[in-house]
């Protein structure tokens, strides 16, 4: 029982780390540029598919995530430059409009370009083994991988947002934007930078999850919501809520499948506990978005100044 | 201040427009009536079952545009209305109960309660948060149902048959829905033209127009939001009704969330803020769903590339360029 609850918490752990990857950009892009971006989750497929095209081309899984990271950032920053730019300043409407095409483009795209069918990437055989914890525990060792990668991303973005010169207009940007403008700082190169981050961000996750999940056309699609949700609760423009508020979600989507049916058999018989619980499992983070907007309409870490 | 101007000035004067109005709705409804008896004539019988399918979601549009366009909160999770609807009928008659009497007032009703309660969250917050949030409300009605195993879950849920009204089999045939859907539009158009018009309408678009100050002459805007957000909810799942009867069959698909972008895309393309523009959107929508269906199998890039296109090429986004459309007519 330990055993299992250890194993689920790693997997919460991780799942809410990839999705701190993806979200740490998308709430910058929409704390700085106040653009809402349907199309990130397009991103973290985009970089999926070129790790593992860039994978099977050089037969190598750390030279292909190593290359896919800069064709991310080189497909982001065009992105910026021939679609998202002009939505600045754009009513949201205008936004969701836009970037709902996109997704609609990206998906089709992919789908010509790559097939219908999904990919797969082996595990790197360096990393193919399982570690042995504690007592029987062992974790396959490519999960810890992923957990060690996006722990040291999270503490080079910290380190970036808060003692650098770019992560302090970052952080001046999230707060009042116009102000930011008028005190001289180029803001279009600011968020063009902001955009580019974002987009290699979450084809770093996209690359990294390539061995452990499918890769699919609609993979962006799913993990765009979880992406929401992590936003909404942490707090729109604040990278530190996306970390908590990913760790929370993660956690409480894997445990919340393993342990919700076990919890309610204790109060109704095991058939009934099983089938509630299972169909209670995936609107749990739903539940839990809803409940910490009740008392925090916000987020739990607003980074925009009450206006 | 200069657009309220604009607006006053662009309003059109309100006897002249009434006679025109009534007299072309009268022609449209004829020429709609007389589709079945043309189709069958043409020999081309699926005119019929798109035209239909083309209204169900111009009422699906049309309750999101009381939301979207009168109340300016862009909702992206209208299509979860749509999906309960459907499934209210789906399980209802998975027990034996097949009668509108029942289903309808169920779905309508189940439909706005979702609304009260996520509406009452959602609406605590504004711009992309009501985006974000109204879009994860959606997905966690889609992924209950996906999950809701002992009705079909993912596959779906096959209907028994099409519903009947107090044991009446009225809607076996496709012409015969035909005419039940167009009902049902047509009492939906009239009935929100009169909410359009009434106080609780100009408070509405008073709050959309400018909220503070209707806060300042004593209105609050969050019940009549509210409000609207239920009637819209309430609106979308009788259209989920009729959708379930149509294909005879419930899915989780009909409350994905690109349904509801394609909800939003009906309401803007159409035109928002107007009751017969999200029809007409609807219409366009599936009509061009069809047509470039029919050419390849990739037709979402070429919609996506439109919708793209339409964006950054009208100056001042979709709404000024209906703007200047409605100016030039």
């Amino acid at each position: 029982m330990l055993n299992l609850f250890l194993i689920q918490a790693l997997n919460g752990v991780q799942l809410g780390i990839l999705l701190f990857l993806v979200a740490a950009g998308l709430t910058l892009i929409f704390g700085v540029m106040d653009v809402i971006n349907l199309a990130h989750g397009a991103l973290y497929m985009i970089g999926a598919y070129l790790a593992a095209t860039l994978t099977a081309a050089t037969g190598s899984f750390g030279l292909g995530l190593l290359l896919a990271l800069p064709a991310t950032l080189a497909f982001g920053l065009a992105l910026e430059l021939l679609v998202i730019r002009h939505l600045y300043g754009r009513d949201h409407l205008d936004q969701v409009l836009a970037t709902f095409g996109l997704i609609l483009i990206l998906n089709e795209g992919v789908r010509i370009v790559w097939g219908a069918a999904p990919m797969s990437v082996p595990v790197p055989d360096a990393l193919s083994g399982s570690l042995h914890l504690v007592g029987t525990l062992h974790y396959p060792l490519y999960r810890v991988a992923i957990i060690a990668a996006g722990l040291a991303t999270a503490l080079g973005l910290h380190l970036l947002v808060n003692h650098t010169r770019l992560g302090m207009r970052l952080r001046a940007g999230a707060s009042n934007g116009p102000m930011v403008a008028a005190l001289g700082i180029d803001i279009r190169r600011l968020f063009l930078v902001v955009f580019g981050l974002g987009a290699m961000l979450a084809g770093f996750a996209g690359a990294m999850v390539a061995p452990i999940l499918s890769v699919d056309p609609g993979m962006g699609d799913s993990v765009l919501i979880l992406t929401f949700v992590v936003i909404v609760i942490g707090g729109v423009g604040s990278v530190r809520g996306a970390f908590v508020a990913g760790l929370l979600v993660g956690l409480a989507d894997q445990l919340g499948r393993t342990f919700g049916p076990i919890l309610l058999r204790s109060v109704m018989d095991a058939s009934a506990a099983s089938q509630t619980g299972r169909t209670l499992a995936p609107m749990l983070i739903y539940i839990l978005m809803a409940a910490i907007l009740f008392f925090r309409p916000s987020g739990l870490f607003p980074a925009r100044g009450s206006r | 201040m200069s657009t309220l101007v604009a607006r006053m000035a662009a309003a059109p004067p309100r006897r002249r427009a009434i006679l025109p109005g009534a007299a072309l709705a009268g022609l449209a409804l004829a020429a709609l009536a007389a589709l079945p008896v043309a189709a069958d004539a043409a020999g081309l019988p699926f005119l019929v079952v798109i035209a239909t399918r083309m209204m169900i979601f111009g009422l699906a549009a049309l309750s999101l545009d009381l939301v979207l366009g009168y109340g300016a909160m862009v909702s992206f999770g209208h299509a979860a209305f749509i999906g309960l609807g459907a499934y209210a009928v789906g399980i209802l008659d998975a027990h034996g109960i097949r009668d509108l009497a029942v289903q309808a007032p169920v779905a309508a009703l189940v439909c706005a309660l979702f609304a009260l309660v996520t509406g009452a969250i959602s609406l605590r917050t504004r711009g992309v948060y009501f985006i974000m949030i109204t879009l994860a409300f959606g997905q966690m009605a889609y992924f209950f149902m996906v999950s809701l195993a002992a009705y079909g879950g993912d596959d779906g849920l096959p209907l028994a048959g099409r519903s009947t009204l107090f044991g009446m089999r009225l809607i076996e045939g496709d012409p015969a829905l035909f005419y039940a859907v167009l009902a049902v539009l047509a009492v939906a158009l009239l009935g929100l033209r009169r909410v359009v018009a009434s106080r609780f309408g100009r408070v509405l678009r008073g709050s959309r127009d400018n909220a503070v100050r209707m806060q300042a002459i004593g209105v609050s805007p969050l019940p009549y939001r509210l409000t609207a957000y239920v009637i819209a909810g309430a609106i979308a799942g009788l259209a989920g009704v009729l959708l379930a009867n149509q294909a005879e069959f419930v899915s989780p698909a009909y409350m994905s969330w690109q349904r509801s972008g394609e909800l939003i895309v009906m309401v803007v393309l159409g035109g928002m803020g107007t009751l017969i523009g999200p029809v007409m959107g609807a219409a366009a929508l599936i009509a061009l769903e069809e047509v470039l269906a029919h050419y390849s199998d990739h037709w979402r890039l070429g919609l996506g590339l439109m919708l793209v296109a339409v964006v950054l090429l009208s100056r001042g986004g979709l709404a000024g360029l209906a703007a200047k459309l409605g100016r030039r007519a």
